[in-house]
C-alpha cells in the first residue's frame, strides 16, 4: 500500500509499504478513504517530537471502511463506515472507564518511555512518534486499528466524509478546549492561534455560551474565518500589543477564559521570540510556549487557562507567580475523543457545527509531502487540508 | 539486583530485609540449608511478614536516609561501571598500540612493558564489571596508579619538561583521585545487589490492575499463561497439580529449562512458587492480590528473584548486551496487568513501516 512516510526534518515521502494485518484478537484493518493533516502533524515534521524513527508512518485523523476485523472485535462488520478516533483507548483500564480515553494505560507498548519523559504514559496515539506507541499512522491506504471494539465510530447516516472527518481529532479537540475553559453564559473567551483547533474551539465557545471570542493569529485569511465561523472580534498580533488589547477590550479586566491552541511552536517578535528560539536550537527547551505564557499574563484572577495546543517536554520562563498569585485554573490534555463523537455528530447532524468550514485544500494522498510543506508555510491560506486515497 | 522499591506505586513497600536475605540465601544454595524440611521456601516471603488483614494496612515508609543510601549505591554502581569500562579500554589500546600509547603519554617506548601494565588493566576492568569485589579491585587500580605514577616521574626526571608526560601525569593523577574516591564510597556504603557476591536478582512491583483479585489470581494461576507476559519464557507446562517444566532463554540465545513447584497457594490471594532442589535455575517468586484501595481493582505485588543463568559469564554478558533484568521483569508485570484488562498484550511488533535507519534498533533496544 501507499503511505506518507517520516525520514527526517521536513523530508516526508509517500512510499510504498506492506499492507498491515490484524496483529491482536481486537484489531480491525480500515481502507482509509480520507486523511487529514494535523497541526501537531507539523511538530513532527519540524522534528520537535522525540522518538521519531525514519519509516514511521504519519497521520491520526482518518476515517474509511472496515475490511478486515479480529476474533475479538463483535460490534464492528466489514463493510462498516468508521471515523477512528487518533487516541488508542483499551476501553478496560482505570482511566478508560473513567471516560479519559487518551489517559489509557494499556494502549502505548513503549509506555516504559513515556514514564522516563513524563512520570506515567498516557494512550497510544496513531502515528505520532514512538513516544506514543509508535502505531503507524492513517496517511497511507490501510491502518491496523487496535481496540477496534472500542474506538471506530460508526457512521450509518449517509453523512460526507468531510463532514465527519474531523471527529477524528480536531472538532473533539476544539470542544474540549471550549469545555475545559469553563465558559459560563455571556464570559469573555479569547484563543491564541486560529489555526483548525482555534477554529472549532471559538465555534464550541460559541455553542456553549461564549458572550465573546477573541482571536489572536498573524494571518488575516485565518482571522477572517473566525469572525466569519465564530462571530470572533480579532486580534492581529503583528499589529498590536495582544496584552494591552486584550486588556483593552475588557475594560482592564481580561479575559474569563484563554485557551492555548497554539503549542510548542508558537510565533512571535522581538526579545521574546528569539530567546525561545535560540534555546529550542540549543535543546536547552523543547517548547516556545509563548501563547502560553500570554494566556496566563492575560486571563483575569481566578480565570481558566484550557491547553489544547501540544506540548512535549519542557519550557521556561512560564510566568508562575501569575499563575498562583491570580488564582487561575490551567486545564489540558490530550483529547478524549471517544467520550465526544456521538454528541458532537449529533450537532452536526443538528447544523449547529459545520466542520467542513475550514477545509481549505483537498489532495490526493500522493501529494501528502506537498501539503505538509503549503500548511508548514500557510501558502494559498491552506487552514485545513483533506488527503483522498 | 534489588530493584523496584522506589518505581513501585507505594514506595513504602519493600519485603522485609530478614526475610529477603533468607531467601536469597536459600537461592545461593547454602550448603547449610540443604533439605527440605530446615530450607525456608519462597512463601516465607509471605509467611514471615507482618500478617495482613483483608482490608488496607497501613505500612511504615522506609526512613530518608534509606531511600539516600540506595542512590548512593546507584551512583557507585556507575561510577565502579565507568572505572571498569576506562580499564578496558586502555588496557586494550596499551596490548593492541603499545608504541602509540607510549608516544602519546610521553612514556618511555617499553612495549612489553606497556602491554603488561595493559593486562593489569584488563584484569581490573573485567574484575570491576563482573561486580565480584569490587572495592578490592578498586584499590587494585589505586596501586596501578601508584606504578603508573613511579614510571612517569622517571621519565619525567630524565627527559625534563616533556608536555605529554606532564599531561599524563596530570591525568593519573585525577583517575587515581577518582579510584580512591570509589574505593572509599563503595566501602563506606556498598554497592547494590547486583554486584553483590551472590548476584541474584530481585525484584519488586506493585501495579494496580483494574479487575478483581479472583480474576487476576486465576489469570497467573494457570502458569502456563507466563510466557504471554514473561518476556524471557518460551513455555511452561504443569506436570502436575503443584509442578510444572519452564523453558526459557538465556543471553545469546542458548535454551534453559528447569522445574518449579508452587509453595504456597491461597486462591484470590496469593501465589508462591520456586524453582525444585534439583534445578540448574534457581528462581523463586510470590505475587499477592489485595483489593485495591476502594473496593476498586487488585494491588498486585509481585517478588520476583533468580540467579541469573550462565553463571558470573551469563551475568557479566547480561549486563554487557544492556538486558537489564529488572526493567524486563517490570516490564513482564505491566504485560501481566494488560492481559488480564484487556486480554491482549498491545504491540507493534509485525506492523508496516517505510525504511528503518540504525537508530530504530536502537531505540528497540531499550527494553525487550
Amino acid at each position: 500500500m501507499k503511505a506518507n512516510c517520516w525520514y527526517g526534518i521536513q523530508d516526508v515521502r509517500v512510499d510504498e509499504v506492506p499492507d498491515p494485518k490484524i496483529l491482536n484478537p481486537r484489531d480491525a484493518i480500515v481502507r482509509i478513504t480520507s486523511t487529514a493533516v494535523c497541526g501537531s502533524d507539523l511538530h513532527l515534521y519540524d522534528g520537535y517530537i522525540p522518538t521519531m524513527v525514519s519509516g514511521d508512518i504519519l497521520g491520526h485523523e482518518f476515517m474509511g471502511e472496515v475490511v478486515e476485523v479480529g476474533p475479538g472485535v463483535k460490534n464492528l462488520r466489514v463493510g462498516d463506515r468508521v471515523v477512528v478516533p487518533f487516541p488508542i483507548a483499551c476501553g478496560a483500564c482505570y482511566f478508560c472507564e473513567r471516560e479519559e480515553f487518551s489517559l489509557c494505560e494499556n494502549s502505548n507498548p513503549n509506555a516504559w518511555m513515556a514514564e522516563k519523559m513524563f512520570g506515567h504514559s498516557a494512550a497510544g496515539i496513531f502515528g505520532y512518534s514512538h513516544l506514543t506507541g509508535g502505531y503507524a499512522g492513517g496517511q497511507a491506504e490501510y491502518a491496523r486499528v487496535p481496540f477496534a471494539d472500542v474506538g471506530p465510530f460508526k457512521i450509518e447516516n449517509g453523512l460526507d466524509d468531510e463532514q465527519v472527518l474531523f471527529l477524528s481529532d480536531i472538532l473533539p479537540t476544539g470542544w474540549m478546549a471550549a469545555e475545559n475553559a469553563e465558559i459560563e453564559p455571556g464570559d469573555t473567551v479569547a484563543v491564541w492561534g486560529a489555526g483548525p483547533v482555534g477554529q472549532f474551539a471559538m465555534m464550541s465557545a460559541r455553542v456553549l455560551g461564549a458572550g465573546r471570542i477573541i482571536a489572536i493569529d498573524r494571518f488575516p485569511e485565518r482571522l477572517a474565518m473566525a469572525r466569519r465561523n465564530a462571530g470572533a472580534e480579532t486580534i492581529d498580533y503583528e499589529e498590536v500589543h495582544v496584552l494591552e488589547a486584550l486588556s483593552e477590550m475588557t475594560a482592564g479586566r481580561g479575559p474569563d477564559s484563554c485557551i492555548d491552541a497554539v503549542g510548542m511552536e508558537a510565533h512571535s517578535h522581538g526579545m521574546q521570540y528569539g530567546y525561545d528560539k535560540v534555546k529550542q536550537l540549543m535543546k536547552l527547551e523543547t517548547e516556545r510556549p509563548i501563547a502560553l505564557r500570554e494566556a496566563i499574563l492575560a486571563v483575569r484572577s481566578g480565570g481558566t487557562v484550557s491547553v489544547p495546543g501540544v506540548y512535549g517536554g519542557l519550557a521556561d520562563k512560564l510566568p508562575l507567580g501569575a499563575f498562583m498569585n491570580k488564582a487561575l485554573t490551567l486545564k489540558t490534555g490530550q483529547t478524549h475523543v471517544h467520550r465526544y463523537m456521538r454528541p458532537l455528530l449529533e450537532r452536526i447532524e443538528r447544523g449547529e457545527i459545520d466542520p467542513t468550514a475550514i477545509i481549505t485544500h483537498r489532495m490526493s494522498l500522493d501529494d501528502a509531502p506537498r501539503a505538509y510543506d503549503m500548511f508548514l508555510h500557510k501558502e494559498e491560506g491552506c487552514v485545513k487540508c483533506v488527503l483522498k486515497t | 539486583m534489588r530493584h523496584g522499591a522506589c518505581v513501585a506505586v507505594e514506595p513504602g513497600w519493600r519485603a522485609n530485609a530478614v526475610t529477603r536475605r533468607f531467601v536469597e540465601t536459600s537461592l545461593a544454595g547454602n550448603p547449610m540449608e540443604t533439605t527440605q524440611a530446615t530450607r525456608p521456601d519462597a512463601s516465607l516471603i509471605g509467611d514471615q511478614r507482618p500478617p495482613r488483614s483483608d482490608g488496607p494496612v497501613p505500612r511504615a515508609s522506609p526512613p530518608p536516609s534509606a531511600m539516600r543510601r540506595t542512590q548512593m549505591e546507584r551512583s557507585n554502581q556507575a561510577l565502579v561501571s565507568a572505572l571498569g569500562w576506562f580499564s578496558i579500554g586502555l588496557g586494550l589500546a596499551q596490548l593492541v598500540a603499545p608504541r602509540a600509547v607510549s608516544r602519546v603519554s610521553g612514556a618511555d617506548p617499553h612495549p612489553m612493558l606497556m602491554r603488561a601494565v595493559g593486562l593489569r588493566e584488563l584484569a581490573c576492568g573485567v574484575g570491576l564489571l563482573s561486580g565480584r569485589a569490587p572495592e578490592e579491585f578498586l584499590w587494585a587500580r589505586v596501586a596501578g596508579d601508584a606504578m603508573d605514577l613511579a614510571m612517569l616521574g622517571t621519565t619525567l626526571a630524565r627527559r625534563g619538561t616533556h608536555a605529554g608526560a606532564i599531561a599524563s601525569t596530570t591525568a593519573v593523577a585525577g583517575v587515581m583521585a577518582l579510584d580512591v574516591y570509589a574505593a572509599n564510597s563503595v566501602r563506606r556504603q556498598g554497592l547494590p545487589d547486583e554486584t553483590s557476591r551472590d548476584r541474584t536478582v530481585y525484584v519488586e512491583k506493585t501495579l494496580a490492575v483494574n479487575r478483581p483479585p479472583q480474576e487476576c489470581y486465576a489469570m497467573w494461576r494457570q502458569f502456563e499463561n507466563f510466557p504471554r507476559f514473561m518476556a524471557f519464557l518460551d513455555s511452561v507446562t504443569p506436570t502436575s497439580e503443584t509442578r510444572s517444566h519452564w523453558v526459557a532463554r538465556a543471553p545469546g540465545g542458548a535454551k534453559i529449562e528447569w522445574d518449579a513447584e508452587i509453595t504456597n497457594d491461597q486462591p484470590g490471594r496469593l501465589i508462591a512458587w520456586r524453582s525444585v532442589d534439583e534445578a540448574d535455575v534457581q528462581h523463586a517468586g510470590v505475587v499477592r492480590f489485595e483489593p485495591g484501595r476502594e473496593g476498586r481493582g487488585t494491588w498486585v505485588r509481585v517478588e520476583i528473584q533468580y540467579l541469573p543463568p550462565g553463571g558470573v559469564i551469563g551475568a557479566t554478558l547480561a549486563r554487557m548486551t544492556n538486558q537489564a533484568p529488572a526493567e524486563a521483569i517490570e516490564e513482564d508485570i505491566r504485560r501481566f496487568k494488560r492481559l488480564v484488562e484487556t486480554g491482549e498484550v498491545p504491540t507493534i511488533e509485525g506492523q508496516p513501516h517505510g525504511r528503518r535507519s540504525l537508530f530504530y534498533g536502537l531505540l528497540r533496544k531499550g527494553r525487550a
